[in-house]
């Protein structure tokens, strides 16, 4: 009898609230719509300016028209480009950086993660923090004690560093794996301890915990991870730039800049054009790991 | 299979000492659980035989082998966990032949072994589904299957059913003892719920503190409990103590609960508590099944009192009863016909045949 009355007089307050949540939602949803609206707005216009001047020939460019639209649409810019071994020696070292750099970012941070999530040694816990420490220092700091470290290192052994293509190899880790360490530890630490330890029992070694259930199980994050490395070696600009400066060495970002920019003459139509087609290469990756990003970088919010 | 003990183990985290000197010895082909409640050591001493735990001091023996430096994969043993642990990314043949595989075992031996843990297990049907796409029960299954292909020394379970809801669990109890019936490896199962440990174990050891209790058959440990822990801890609903004096009343021993109801002890408990001193300070035992209702003829040992219901809690089979002694709530169980009602008045018998007489101080079972 009593839960009878209590559920009568709570329930016109009920409903009153139920409409007074639908209201705030609405509304909530319309000022997110408002600002999402404005954020695509604000990070789309620079890219659509590119697209647009990159159909646009030099005269056209310079000439008093409206700047948002094309009246006589050209491709010559990418036909130039494309055409330029130059330019394609560039992408090609990018993607030879890239892929490098990935790769030995992977090699470096998913085993020093596992360590570091779950072999509990001396000071582990000192070198995890340390490890996101390092990834504090602005690489602006660090370039010309690096780069006085290589020159030096080439006069000692003799062997060559700056002006090569490939001491970016060592350099970008530097970047990438601490901050791929860091997401890797993170989605490790999400993993059950129990998992590890049936594998153990199981008879697998350390190394075979991480290869045949950490990493497989950690596939989003190790995802998100690679993505997270490709795009910094792919956009890294201040480093290459100090580093490299013989055409045939530079990547694109700098090569962009160093070879469309004569003097005080810039090239706008290929520097567009140019930064479009370098902008492609993570695009599409994003757009197919997107999801596999998505569920790295949330990893943990929910049980798996 | 093989023999399992515990020489003097103890487990110390930097200053706390979960493990206090554990000696343990478990048969070939036995089936020990133990009990207790949480953090009575009882998780770390599995944990320590399954070598995920290094111990501080004394010996872990499998199969006449000192194991205490011997990595857990060298163990010979399997191990089923509360949350299953199983590989998220294999299917159910592969979480089961995993431990196969790393050892390279033929694979025409690998599917004879999963083939038949599976049918043991009542799982082949879903042999090729991933972990997330069954059920709790399921997932448990899997996970002992994994432990059957292995056909270890030893098995070790830790709270294997605390994840599943109270009619899984009941049913998976049943499975695991089938198991057991059927392979007889040595089992050590760790659990806190007491019905578990009482009617899954050749031989029960209750934990408190990081140390042993008691080691019994479920029966010793439920009619001869050695200490007011185990007296409380086995059993449901749990025994009654209730503050008592001993005192001779024309020559004849009495127990004495208030200072109304004092009753003439049997002969055979009166023989046994004479040396008892007449001022300690004691309790008096009684299982929920030795307070009922007060049959019509008198028997020797059965007391009638009567007494004020506080709560009845009708179970069909019997009535649960409360009423208060002394300050302590006492549970019995009576005939449903018997008459009870919350708040009413209800002639009791307590049958002192089966009663335990505990020192208050102490604890111990006299």
């Amino acid at each position: 009898m009593t839960s009878t009355v209590v559920i009568d007089k709570a329930a016109p307050t009920r409903t009153v609230k139920y409409g007074s949540m639908s209201r705030d939602r609405a509304w909530a949803l319309r000022w997110s719509y408002f600002f999402l609206g404005l954020f695509a707005i604000f990070s789309l216009v620079p890219p659509l300016y590119m697209l647009i001047t990159s159909l646009k020939s030099s005269a056209e460019i310079s000439a008093a028209t409206n700047p948002w639209w094309v009246f006589h649409p050209t491709l010559s810019n990418y036909v130039a480009l494309l055409s330029s071994n130059q330019f394609l020696r560039f992408f090609w070292n990018s993607a030879l950086v890239s892929i490098f750099v990935v790769t030995i970012t992977m090699l470096i941070s998913v085993p020093a993660a596992f360590a570091l999530a779950r072999m509990r040694f001396w000071g582990s816990a000192t070198l995890a923090t340390g490890v996101f420490l390092t990834y504090l220092i602005p690489d602006s700091l660090l370039f010309i004690p690096l780069f006085k470290m290589f020159a030096l290192f080439g006069d000692w052994t003799g062997i060559p560093l700056i002006n090569r293509w490939y001491v970016l190899l060592i350099i970008y880790p530097t970047l990438t794996v601490p901050f791929c360490t860091w997401i890797m530890i993170g989605y490790f630490a999400s993993i059950p301890k129990e998992l590890d330890e049936a594998a153990i029992i199981d008879g697998a070694s350390w190394f075979q915990t991480l290869t045949r259930i950490f990493i497989p199980v950690a596939m989003p994050g190790l995802i998100a991870a690679t993505i997270f490395a490709f795009t910094v070696s792919w956009a890294q600009f201040l480093y290459p730039l100090v580093f490299t400066t013989s055409t045939d060495q530079l990547v694109l970002p700098v090569g962009i800049i160093t070879t469309l920019i004569k003097g005080d003459v810039f090239n706008w139509g290929q520097i567009m054009t140019g930064a479009l087609l370098g902008a492609a290469p993570p695009l599409i990756i994003y757009a197919f790991l997107m999801d596999y990003y998505i569920a790295g970088l949330t990893a943990g919010a929910t049980k798996g | 299979m093989a023999d399992v003990a515990l020489r003097k183990v103890i487990k110390r985290y930097d200053d706390v000492e979960a493990v206090r000197g554990i000696d343990l010895d478990i048969a070939d082909h036995e089936f020990v659980v133990l009990v207790g409640p949480s953090g009575c050591g009882k998780s770390t001493t599995l944990r320590m035989i399954a070598g995920l735990e290094d111990i501080t001091d004394g010996d872990i023996i499998i199969g006449g082998d000192v194991v205490n430096d011997v990595p857990p994969k060298d163990r010979d043993i399997a191990m089923v966990f509360q949350n299953y642990a199983l590989y998220p990314h294999m299917t159910v043949a592969e979480n089961m032949s995993f431990g196969l595989r790393l050892k390279h075992y033929p694979k025409s031996e690998i599917k004879t072994r999963v083939t038949e843990a599976a049918r043991m297990l009542d799982i082949t049907d879903l042999i090729d589904r991933k972990p997330k796409q069954l059920s709790g029960g399921q997932r448990q299954r899997v996970a002992m299957g994994r432990a059957i292909v292995r056909n270890p020394k030893v098995f070790l379970f830790d709270e294997p059913l605390s994840n599943l809801d109270a009619k899984l669990r009941v049913q998976m109890r049943i499975e695991i003892k089938k198991v057991h019936q059927k392979v007889r490896t040595t089992t050590v199962y760790v659990t806190h719920d007491q019905v578990e440990a009482m009617t899954l174990a050749d031989r029960v050891v209750v934990m408190n503190h990081g140390r042993i209790e008691q080691i019994g058959t479920p029966n010793d440990l439920y009619h001869n409990p050695a200490t007011r822990f185990v007296a409380g801890f086995i059993g449901s609903p749990a025994m009654n103590f209730v503050p008592c004096r001993l005192e001779d009343v024309a020559g004849r021993l009495h127990i004495r609960l208030t200072d109304r109801i004092a009753f003439q002890l049997p002969p055979s408990r009166a023989t046994r508590y004479q040396g008892v001193a007449r001022n300690e300070k004691l309790l008096l035992g009684l299982r929920p099944e030795h307070v009922t209702e007060a049959k019509a003829y008198p028997e020797p040992g059965i007391e009638a009192f009567d007494a004020v219901l506080d709560v009845t809690e009708p179970m069909g089979m019997e009535t649960l009863i409360y009423f208060t002694l002394e300050g302590a709530q006492i549970c019995g169980r009576v005939n449903p016909n018997a008459g009870a009602r919350d708040g009413g008045p209800l002639r009791l018998a307590v049958d002192l045949n089966n009663m335990h007489l505990l020192n208050e101080v102490t604890g111990a079972v006299l």
